[in-house]
This record gives C-alpha cells, sequence and structure tokens, in this order.
C-alpha cells in the first residue's frame, strides 16, 4: 500500500494536499529539510525586523514565485516529453512578449485580447518550431535537440534586438493597479494590488488549464504515455511527434503569458533581456520541484519566489546581486538530498 | 491463409547481423510460437516486423508490405505488441493504460470493454486507480495483454510472456492467453524460451537458432521431435 500512495504523489502528476501530508510522513527527506529550513529562516527573519515587514515581504514574494512557477511548468512540459531542457523558453516567451506589446501598443488592441492573441501566436510557433527542427531528430538523442533550442535562444534574441531595439518599454497591465486609486487591498498591512491578485490567478488558472487538459484530454493522455514510455508509445500507434508538438505549443502559451505577467508589473520594463534572469530563476525552481513534476515546478516556484525576496531582503550583504548564488545553493542542498527534486519522480518500477 | 508472411528477412544492429534470412508465416486465427535460446534472434524477429531494428526481406501483412512503414503505423494497422518487459506506462493508471491501449479506436464500446477485460483479469479490476508501475511481475503482463487486445488488433505478438514470472503465473497466464486466442479468434505470434508451456497453446512453431529457423513444423510435430526434446522440453 505505502509503495502505491508514494508512487501516486511522485508521479508528476498534481498531488491534494492529504497526499503531500501522507508523503512527508512516508519519508520525503527534502521535503523535510526544506521545511525546517524555511521555517528556521521565517523565525529569524520575524525575530530580525518584526512580523510586518515580513507579512509585506511575502505577499511581494507571492506574485514572483508564480512567475517563476508558470515558467518552471513551460520547461518542465517540455522537459517530461522530452527529456530536454529548453534553453530557449525566455527568449520564446520574451519575443511574443514584444507581440503582445505591439498589438496593445501600437495596433490599440485591448491589453488582455493582445496577450491572448500572442499566446496563441506563439503555440503555433513553437508547433511548428517542433515540426522543422526538432521532429528530424532523434527524440531519445537529447544533446542535437538541446543545441537547436540553445540556437532558438540567440536567433531570436537577436531578432528582437533588430526589430525592437534595446532601449525599455512600458507595458500596459491587464490588471488596474494605480496607487492613486487605491487599486490594492490593504491585508494586515500589506497592500495586495489588484495587480498582484491577477497575476496570482492567471498562473493558477493556466496551472489548472494545463492539469485538465493533461489528464482529461486524449491528446493529454498520448503526452503523458509519451512521456513515461516512448516506445510503448509508438507501439500503441501513438504518433509520438505530433503529441510532442502539442507540449511544445503549450509550453510556448504558457511562457508567452508568464512574460506577459512579469510586465504587468508597472516596475518592470520591456526590452529584449528581460526574461533572461527570469528563467535563471525558473529553472531553479524546476529544478527545486523536479524537473518531471508539473505541480513541483509551481511550489519550485513559489519557494525561489520567497527565497529570493527575503534573502534579498533581509540579509543586506547579499543584497539582489548575491540572491541568485543563495538561490543556487538550495538547489545544490535538495539535489544532493533527493537527487530527483522534491516531487520528481523516483523510479520505483517492480518487475 | 497466412496473415502475416516474413520472407528471406535479415536484420541488423549496425554492422552485426543478427538474422540471416528468416522465413515465417503466422495463419489467420492461430498461434504462431518461436522457440528458442538467449540470443537466437527471436527478440529480434518480433522487433523486425515492427521496424524496430533495420531490415531487409520481405514482411507483409494482410498483405501490406511492412518494410519502410513506421513503427506507429505498423500498429495503426492492427498489430499490437507486447514488447518484453510488458512495455507498461508505468506512471499512468492501470485504467489509463487500458485506455492508452484503446487509443486509435473511435468506437463507443470502450467502457464495457474495459469491464469484459476486468472480468478477465480481476486483479487489475482491483488496481484500475493504481498505477502500473507498482504491480507485480504478473500482474504487469496481465496488464500488457489486456492493453494489447483493447486495440481489437488483428494480430498480437508477444515477446517472452513468461520472462521473470514464476512458474504457477506463467500458467495461469498462458491459460488465458489460450482462452482469449480461442474466444476472440485472434492471430498471436508469440516468442518464448518456455517451450513447454508455448507449445501447449500453439497450433505451429518454428525453433530460431543463432539467427536461422533450424526447424519448423505443426506444434504435435514439434513435440514430438527428438532434437526439440532434447533441446527445449528436457525429456
Amino acid at each position: 500500500m505505502a509503495i502505491s500512495d508514494r508512487s501516486a504523489l511522485l508521479s508528476g502528476g498534481f498531488p491534494r494536499l492529504a497526499d503531500v501530508i501522507r508523503a512527508a510522513k512516508i519519508g520525503n527527506r527534502g521535503l523535510k529539510y526544506v521545511t525546517s529550513i524555511v521555517v528556521v529562516l521565517s523565525v529569524i527573519f520575524i525575530a530580525m525586523d518584526g512580523l510586518k515587514l515580513f507579512w509585506i515581504r511575502f505577499m511581494d514574494a507571492l506574485a514572483n514565485g508564480f512567475i517563476y512557477g508558470a515558467v518552471a511548468l513551460a520547461l518542465v512540459l517540455i522537459y517530461k516529453a522530452t527529456g530536454v531542457i529548453n534553453f530557449a523558453q525566455g527568449s520564446m516567451a520574451m519575443f511574443f512578449t514584444f507581440v503582445a506589446w505591439v498589438l496593445a501598443r501600437e495596433q490599440s488592441w485591448p491589453v488582455s485580447l493582445s496577450i491572448v492573441t500572442a499566446m496563441i501566436l506563439s503555440s503555433f510557433f513553437g508547433a511548428a518550431f517542433e515540426r522543422v527542427f526538432i521532429r528530424p531528430f532523434d527524440p531519445a538523442n537529447h544533446l542535437p535537440i538541446t543545441m537547436v533550442t540553445i540556437a532558438l535562444l540567440s536567433v531570436l534574441d537577436g531578432a528582437a534586438m533588430l526589430i525592437w531595439a534595446a532601449d525599455p518599454k512600458g507595458f500596459p497591465s491587464p490588471f488596474p493597479s494605480s496607487l492613486e486609486k487605491k487599486q490594492y487591498f490593504d491585508i494586515f498591512g500589506a497592500r495586495l494590488f489588484y495587480t498582484t491578485i491577477g497575476i496570482w490567478l492567471s498562473v493558477i488558472a493556466i496551472t489548472v488549464l494545463t492539469s485538465l487538459l493533461l489528464s482529461k484530454t486524449k491528446i493529454g493522455l498520448a503526452f503523458r504515455a509519451v512521456s513515461s514510455n516512448l516506445e510503448s508509445s509508438r507501439l500503441v500507434g501513438i504518433h509520438i511527434g505530433r503529441t510532442l508538438q502539442f507540449g511544445w505549443a503549450l509550453a510556448a502559451a504558457i511562457g508567452t503569458l508568464a512574460g506577459c505577467l512579469v510586465l504587468s508589473d508597472t516596475k518592470s520594463l520591456l526590452d529584449p533581456s528581460f526574461m533572461a534572469k527570469i528563467l535563471v530563476f525558473s529553472f531553479a525552481a524546476a529544478t527545486i520541484g523536479g524537473l518531471d513534476s508539473l505541480a513541483g515546478a509551481v511550489v519550485g516556484g513559489l519557494l525561489v519566489g520567497q527565497l529570493q525576496t527575503m534573502v534579498g531582503g533581509y540579509v543586506t550583504f547579499i543584497g539582489s546581486d548575491l540572491v541568485l548564488s543563495v538561490t543556487l545553493l538550495l538547489v545544490i542542498i535538495v539535489l544532493l538530498v533527493r537527487p530527483n527534486g522534491l516531487f520528481g519522480k523516483v523510479r520505483v518500477e517492480r518487475v | 491463409m497466412s496473415l502475416l508472411e516474413i520472407l528471406d528477412v535479415r536484420a541488423s544492429y549496425g554492422p552485426v547481423e543478427a538474422l540471416h534470412g528468416v522465413t515465417l508465416h503466422a495463419h489467420e486465427g492461430e498461434v504462431t510460437v518461436v522457440l528458442g535460446a538467449n540470443g537466437a534472434g527471436k527478440t529480434t524477429t518480433i522487433r523486425s516486423i515492427c521496424q524496430m531494428v533495420s531490415t531487409v526481406g520481405s514482411i507483409t501483412f494482410d498483405g501490406i508490405q511492412l518494410g519502410g512503414k513506421t513503427t506507429t503505423e505498423i500498429a495503426r494497422l492492427g498489430i499490437a505488441h507486447v514488447p518484453q518487459g510488458r512495455g507498461t506506462f508505468a506512471d499512468l493508471s492501470v485504467q489509463e493504460n487500458l485506455e492508452v491501449g484503446a487509443f486509435r479506436r473511435r468506437d463507443r464500446h470502450l467502457g464495457s470493454d474495459f469491464d469484459f477485460w476486468y472480468g478477465i483479469f480481476p486483479r487489475l479490476g482491483e488496481r484500475r486507480s493504481q498505477l502500473a508501475g507498482s504491480l507485480s511481475g504478473g500482474e504487469q503482463q496481465m496488464l500488457a495483454v489486456a492493453r494489447a487486445m483493447m486495440s481489437k488488433p488483428k494480430l498480437v505478438l508477444l515477446d517472452e510472456p513468461s520472462l521473470g514470472l514464476a512458474p504457477i503465473i506463467m500458467r495461469d497466464l498462458f491459460d488465458r492467453l489460450q482462452s482469449i486466442q480461442k474466444e476472440q479468434n485472434v492471430t498471436m505470434l508469440l516468442v518464448e524460451q518456455n517451450a513447454n508451456l508455448a507449445l501447449k497453446i500453439a497450433d505451429r512453431a518454428y525453433v530460431l537458432e543463432a539467427g536461422e529457423i533450424a526447424l519448423s513444423g505443426t506444434a504435435d510435430e514439434l513435440r514430438n521431435d527428438d532434437g526439440v526434446r532434447r533441446a527445449y522440453l528436457g525429456f
């Protein structure tokens, strides 16, 4: 019984809270360590500057965390299906955020419509890219495909620079976020802007949608079959290429949404390199969560978001410059304790 | 008439040739078994049908030439392949494994077919929401068979289904294979080391040695052949 419980959680689906608690009891050591680190750090931070500042920072960090979670989700989708890290994920998101910007600013479309259109266009792009540049390669041979994603990264970065130049541009927020008009809730002293809530809800919605797509539809079933066993998928007549194409399209759309959400916070500006740093944090998030777990990606994203804000804010000598190193340190600790990440699949297959 | 016809097929892994001109027929509605020791080329034979190794020679199924087709296309012609090691989708539930098996079907009888196979294999029914990776070896083999049958295939290829199973489970599995074959009237091509069990359910048999067919005949003929008895049956 224990084995099945455990594997149900580790299978890369979306565990229920009860499953998480049960897994912790069964002995998910990584989760225990991370939880203890989080608790200890929180207590220290609260003792330093009081509960209120901690609370404000906590709420601040959630928005970033959700965005990292979304990008990590896109990375995990491609990784699960192909075993490849899509290094171009950030650049794809950047490029199509520019497309959304063009639609909203130059064509004066409504912002949300521009974002949705850019998401759809990017999914077509992802699908076409898979067909032309990924499918000719043997899916079991990862290195050439990884190189192709790196090539795509540099092409998109260059193209964006050429078309839109490097000067930062303001991106219209799809959510009301004016300080003067008091478009925020005051929750125990922390200002929770409508934008922030919008970011949370958007990421939660796309995560739920992705999970439904994978668990309830036929193409979703094919996708999970292909990520579980490539050879057997061929033997039951699943078209591998088209299934992976679906993964690329979905990941591209999620990435684009994440890019637009980053900029819906009015502090951030649009330029061809704005996704680079976010991509690195999202790599960290995906690795901590376990590269093949969708839920892990979102949890990892929230964790990395908190770490970034808290450690960057409280530990003054780290500030915002060294915070990436601290994040990568956490990645190393997690991987030492659990090589497959917090929710990653441990291959328990009985024969 | 023969549903599957393999004529003078050579198969190779890179520069190494594993089959040196194999010819065999699987007749419609029959169980054909290919016997042989480790390394004789049994798995290669079955993999060459699905074009999972590079082959030279003619392989026809239902009059269609299989050479040059992809594995996916061949599966879609109605050939279900239960690979060695069962090839279950370990991360999917038992139910989902069966759904994947029926992936190509468009008819509306899926629900009753699930119930039918859970009836044949009650252990699977009890575990339908459990992940396939957590099943025992015997249960996984049953799942692999049920998954293959869910596609309503014309031809089922089974690659050493007895591998790694306890003798009592092996016997149980072969009994079920036999009754499934009779009831569904499906053509089976079975590759086995366990000649005793395999010949019991087979109509026609081939013996493969070092990549060549050494002997062929009806199952009865082979059962009574002294060479086969000495080499494979142990009496």
